[in-house]
């Protein structure tokens, strides 16, 4: 099983430059844990833990297949082979 | 330095006027590499607010793939102040996730919706750190 996970330019630092990786998990959670274990450190800068678990970080964007992974499950969102995901931060401020 | 036409000026700062007194948001796209603001690209903003602005998830992902089917990057991504002067807020800074963009910041503090001067300036937010950069508006970018 295999997806493709597209990199946004400011966490390519954790993955050698390269835009797009590929990486296994039935879920985004799993997928998450998976690029980790392979790009230490991005986990991070994807996920925020907290007292009540862990989430997607607020300013930070996930999409499998071009759906927005907040409006699918978030991080229990199911992926299957072949899918694409893309992560892309925010553009905001105050 | 960014070097900007003034066509392209004068479209973030009338975005900036109408949208007064919420923040407008775009981006100027240009060629990977090229340091060109090319293409203007009004944005909506999502949170609709005086004092917030976040381009809508979809209508993000939709540019950063037109932006990759045409091999192009964003060169500049604006925003207004509206009561404020035209400096990143401690959360444009928090926030700011493309290094190689000019961040360019309009107060319309001073006329809002009306004709008038604003504040135009130009920054880069690269880990936290804002360095303040000039600004020169060209009637058309070199060709060369």
């Amino acid at each position: 099983m295999t997806i493709e996970v597209r990199i946004p330019t400011i966490l390519r630092t954790y993955t050698d430059g390269e835009k797009a990786v590929p990486g296994e998990g039935a879920s985004l959670a799993a997928l998450i844990d998976d690029l980790e274990a392979n790009h230490p450190g991005i986990k991070e800068r994807l996920i925020d833990s907290t007292d009540n678990g862990e989430d997607l970080r607020r300013f930070v964007n996930v999409y499998v297949n071009d759906e927005d992974v907040r409006f699918i499950g978030g991080l229990e969102a199911e992926l299957s082979d072949g899918d694409e995901v893309v992560v892309l931060p925010a553009v905001a401020g105050g | 330095m960014l070097t900007i036409s003034q066509t392209t000026y004068d479209a973030i700062v009338a975005h900036a006027k109408r949208d007064h007194p919420d923040e407008a948001c775009g981006v100027v796209a240009g060629p990977e590499g090229s340091d060109r603001p090319e293409r203007f690209i009004e944005m909506v903003n999502a949170a609709g607010s005086p004092t917030f602005y976040e381009f809508d998830s979809t209508d993000l992902l939709a540019l950063y793939r037109e932006m990759d089917d045409r091999d192009e990057e964003p060169v500049v991504i604006y925003h207004s102040h509206t009561a404020t002067e035209a400096y990143p807020s401690v959360t444009d800074i928090g926030l700011a996730s493309e290094p190689g963009a000019h961040y360019v910041l309009v107060s319309t503090r001073e006329h809002g919706n009306n004709d008038g001067s604003v504040e135009f300036r130009s920054y880069r937010i690269v880990d936290g750190v804002v360095t303040e950069e000039e600004v020169d508006v060209v009637p058309a970018l070199p060709t060369d």
